[in-house]
């Protein structure tokens, strides 16, 4: 018989708490086998690929990209094949659900022993797993989930039965006087938030999607026209927020879930003329929509906040032409040392701005406010500021002052693949002393960028054009752009930054002034 | 155009040579061409790749090695240098006990992945892995002989595997439910050693009571004996291996101190850790030291030979360092891309020993795709039982931890029992999960 496995959120690290799904590697539907990536998360420490415990087909995902979910939490929903032996504890859990009337305490104490999945010693489960003790529960009766440990004191009368606005333990042991006598504590996981919340929070944030252990959409509570709308969209009603009374899913419910589900596409409302983004829940009048703030969008924020409020930011602009440039990229383009990189006229903006830091080395320095002092860095790590599907991200090139024009162009190469694939790791992205962002690519003169924390300069490299030109007295066709470079005011004087954009500029405008300078 | 005469400051032209970054300078004889210098030749822009800033450190001078990175032997005329009673051992090393290294090199590589795997899947609460690691552990290991006793710290794996540690007795201990796990005296391999460097004491306090039992010098291999302590190059900056490297070799205690110098303690380099080779320590504390290559399992395999021959013999400690490389994180806690470069590990992914050694076996004749696939095969069925066994696991009572305190009954510890199994029982039910929503 196929049984449904649910993959918790584990720790990878030691003691964490959370992690943000990145990116799901699997889709429902696919077959996945033991020990397949299914999932890259991101955690304080690291992004790391999880692994598939089961051979199976994936059934459900639990939660969504780019949200944060505590360890613990069900995140996927995979069908196996029943094999003996294989499918290990967790199919305790699903044994036990289908059995149904079978006692609570008998499953939960079989699962505590039967190798249930660990999931991240030193989180927030631990210190709740205690019962109560004895002669201390009868007197404290003061919140509700207190008082239900009090009665758990005292000689069993089936306390948990009496709560009926718990949904799930009603449908499970409709019998109140169940001979078993079940263990009261710890209902298994009320599909509601709403009732019960001492129990709710002793388990996991409200934040997931999903909190019942069952296997089947039996427990959840709707009526037939919302379970056939539910079915008709593909919705598992238990991944549905049940807003109804006594946590009846309602169909507004379910549409609402529908919609979150949705991937971005565009929409158009009543009275637009021309469509919107439509990704994310949709506000009551259809005029707004809200999207959860995903990590790399998030970490973008607080890094320009934290840049434009602490350096005070100055940018110079110079207009250069840049000719011949662009002859050496045509150049460089036929060369067969380069034959299988892709040259660009940011390798050479990259190059010349190396050489123009190696020139006046007090660019490259960081402001240690703590300390109050001025940190000089004697290498370069080139940023580049890179576009990618997760949001902008600033990879590094270590070491470029050390490394040779074809191995810089290895290496943006490289980066640029890395980013856009949405692979690169975190240190790929730190300690870097300088940056590039090529606004040029979309067609733009310029701008004034802001600092990447913890660098004191910043080079935008504007959109090359055609454009009209005094050259040798005449005016002619050339090749021209704008480049602005924004610095840290604390430490790099007007002075300096000038005359580092006035070297970057001169090497882009005659390329063999890096043979004098190289 | 350019009339301004630009002030050409020779100062500033060159920037550091990325050649700096070779540990200890010498880059000696390039014995193991690799494939990336073999092209080296044509282009000058290719010539860059020759001074890539991952030098192989085996190739400092003194360092023993047989079979290079790609395979092939070393030639004979690059091994004059090498110890005779080494080039012995290695000379002595039949097709048979290639085959045999090469297994488990493969078997444990893949307990090791599905270690790892099972800890992203939340079945074990950490691992530390050994992969890249496998010839410095399983040449060493093997030059064992039963009496002897080892003293790993936490990476051990693959010595606990030819020590014939069911590797399954592993994982207990990293998923949290047990403090040991196997029975050292029945393997001579003692249970692993989380404090850093800590258990080099113990060794040689071992090594020292085989003194007192005359199990050394009689020249009778069926009773000489010697212990071996495993540690790796961040543990020789602890205070404690530095005083057992002194007791050792002050009492000639018979004690092989095997240095695995995988490049990284956690995040900080050799390069910053020492200024001289490992090795060379040991002729500070008067002990005779080798340098070898850890990713050769013939080199490990007859170094390890000769330096259990002479503690035994009674002759005093040898220290052997092990040049090899953490191709993994330190633990799963630890993310090597946040200090380490892709092209550091392609380098060394390069000098892999296992597919040295398979090179090896097939170049030579010595073993078929036939025995290769075998091995592949046997790999993925013990994974197969790792990951069954592992998921099986139970929970002990906590009562256990009084189980151990002393060997024999203690009134004391009997009394304690009692009381922490009332005060257990004061609870309503087993100490249960409260998260429901976990299973």
């Amino acid at each position: 018989m196929p049984q449904l496995q649910r993959f918790a959120l584990p720790d990878v690290g030691e003691g964490l708490t959370e992690a943000d799904i990145v990116t799901w590697r699997v889709a429902v539907g696919d077959t996945v086998a033991v020990n397949d990536v299914i999932v890259e998360i991101e955690t304080a420490k690291s992004l790391v690929e999880l692994p598939c415990p089961w051979d199976g087909v994936v059934r459900e995902l639990l939660v969504a990209e780019g949200q944060t979910v505590d360890v613990g939490t069900p995140i996927l929903v995979v069908e196996t094949e029943d094999a003996p032996g294989a499918a290990g504890g967790d199919a305790g859990a699903g044994a036990a659900g289908a059995s149904g009337g079978t006692s609570d305490g008998a499953s939960d104490g079989e699962q505590e022993t039967s190798g249930g999945v660990l999931v991240g010693y030193g989180t927030a489960h631990a210190p709740t797993a205690r019962r109560p003790r004895r002669h201390e529960g009868a007197g404290s009766a003061a919140s509700p989930a207190s008082g239900a440990a009090a009665s758990v004191a005292a000689p069993r009368p089936a306390p948990v039965t009496a709560r009926p606005a718990v949904p799930v333990a009603a449908a499970q042991a409709p019998a109140p006087a169940a001979p078993a006598a079940p263990p009261p504590a710890a209902p298994p996981a009320p599909a509601a938030p709403a009732p019960s919340a001492g129990f709710a929070s002793a388990g996991h944030g409200p934040s997931a999607l999903v909190s019942t252990p069952t296997s089947s959409g039996l427990h959840v509570l709707a009526k037939p026209p919302v379970r056939k709308l539910a079915k008709d969209l593909g919705i598992d009603l238990e991944t549905v927020t049940p807003s109804g009374p006594g946590g009846i899913v309602t169909r507004d419910d379910v549409i609402s879930r529908a919609r979150q589900g949705e991937a971005r596409t565009l929409a158009t409302y009543p009275g637009d003329d021309s469509p919107w983004l439509a990704d994310g829940v949709v506000s009551a009048d259809g005029r707004q929509t809200r999207v959860p703030v995903k990590s790399v969008r998030r970490r973008t924020a607080e890094a320009m906040v934290a840049s434009a409020f602490t350096a005070p930011h100055v940018t110079v602009f110079h207009t250069a032409d840049v000719t011949h440039t662009m002859k050496l990229v045509a150049r460089l383009r036929e060369d067969r040392e380069f034959a299988d990189v892709r040259v660009t006229p940011l390798l050479i903006a990259a190059k010349a701005l190396i050489l123009a830091i190696r020139r006046h080395p007090e660019i490259s320095a960081s402001w240690d406010e703590e300390r109050q002092e001025i940190v000089y860095k004697h290498y370069i790590n080139l940023g580049i500021a890179a576009a990618t599907p997760r949001g902008l991200v600033v990879p590094n090139v270590k070491n470029a002052h050390a490394i040779t024009l074809r191995e810089l162009a290895d290496a943006l190469a490289v980066l640029t693949r890395t980013a856009r694939e949405g692979r690169t790791q975190p240190g790929e992205m730190s300690d870097g002393t300088v940056t590039i962002t090529n606004v040029g690519v979309f067609g733009i003169d310029t701008g004034t960028p802001i600092l990447n924390p913890g660098e004191s300069a910043i080079l935008a490299f504007g959109a090359i054009t055609q454009q009209p030109w005094v050259h040798h007295g005449k005016v002619k066709p050339r090749w021209v752009t704008q480049l602005a470079l924004s610095f840290d005011h604390r430490l790099v004087d007007g002075e300096l930054g000038a005359r580092v954009l006035s070297d970057v500029a001169r090497v882009l405008e005659d390329p063999s002034r890096g043979l004098v300078w190289g | 155009m350019e009339t301004d005469v630009e002030q050409v400051d020779a100062s500033t032209v060159d920037p550091v040579p990325p050649a700096d970054t070779t540990p200890f300078g010498t880059s000696a004889t390039p014995s193991g061409t690799t494939p990336a210098a073999a092209d080296a030749t044509s282009t000058p822009a290719d010539q860059s790749d020759t001074a890539v800033p991952w030098p192989d450190p085996c190739e400092v001078a003194g360092t023993i090695r047989f079979v290079a990175p790609e395979g092939s032997r070393v030639p004979e005329a690059m091994l004059a240098v090498v110890d005779p009673a080494v080039r012995a051992e290695a000379d002595r090393l039949t097709g048979e006990d290639l085959r045999a290294m090469y297994r488990d090199m493969v078997l444990v590589r893949e307990f090791d992945r599905e270690a790892t795997s099972l800890q992203r899947q939340g079945e074990l609460g950490l691992w530390p892995e050994c992969r890249g690691q496998e010839a410095a552990q399983i040449g060493s290991g093997s030059a064992l002989r039963p009496r002897d006793h080892v003293f790993p710290s936490y990476r051990e794996h693959g010595v606990a595997h030819v020590r014939g540690v069911d590797l399954r007795e592993l994982l207990p201990i990293f998923r949290g439910i047990a403090q040991g796990g196997w029975d050292p005296v029945a393997h001579g391999f003692h249970l692993y050693t989380l404090v850093i460097g800590s258990h080099t004491l113990h060794a040689t306090g071992y090594a020292m009571g085989i003194q007192r039992d005359g199990d050394v010098g009689t020249g009778d291999p069926e009773r000489d004996r010697a212990v071996v302590a495993y540690f790796g190059d961040g543990a020789t900056a602890q205070g404690d291996v530095n005083e057992a490297f002194v007791f050792a070799s002050t009492v000639s205690a018979p004690v092989v101190f095997f240095c695995q110098n995988n490049q990284w303690a956690i995040s900080a380099p050799t390069t910053v850790q020492t200024t001289v080779p490992l090795v060379d320590r040991g002729a500070g504390f008067g002990i005779r030291a080798f340098r070898v290559d850890g990713n050769d399992v013939v080199a490990v395999r007859a170094v390890t030979e000769v330096a259990l021959e002479h503690a035994r013999s009674g002759a005093g400690p040898v220290l052997v360092e092990a040049v090899t490389y953490r191709m993994g994180a330190h633990t799963t806690s630890d993310d090597p891309t946040r200090y380490r470069e892709r092209a550091e590990e392609e380098a060394w992914r390069r000098r892999d020993p296992i597919d040295r050694l398979r090179t090896l076996l097939l170049a030579e004749g010595l073993a078929t795709q036939e025995f290769l696939d075998g091995v592949d095969g046997e790999a993925r069925e013990l994974a197969a039982a790792v990951r069954t066994y592992c998921r099986a696991l139970t929970k002990p009572p906590a009562t256990v931890m009084f189980d151990h305190a002393y060997a024999a009954a203690h009134p004391l510890v009997a009394e304690e029992r009692a009381w922490y199994e009332e005060y257990a029982a004061s609870f309503d039910g087993p100490v249960a999960s409260s998260s429901p929503s976990a299973h």
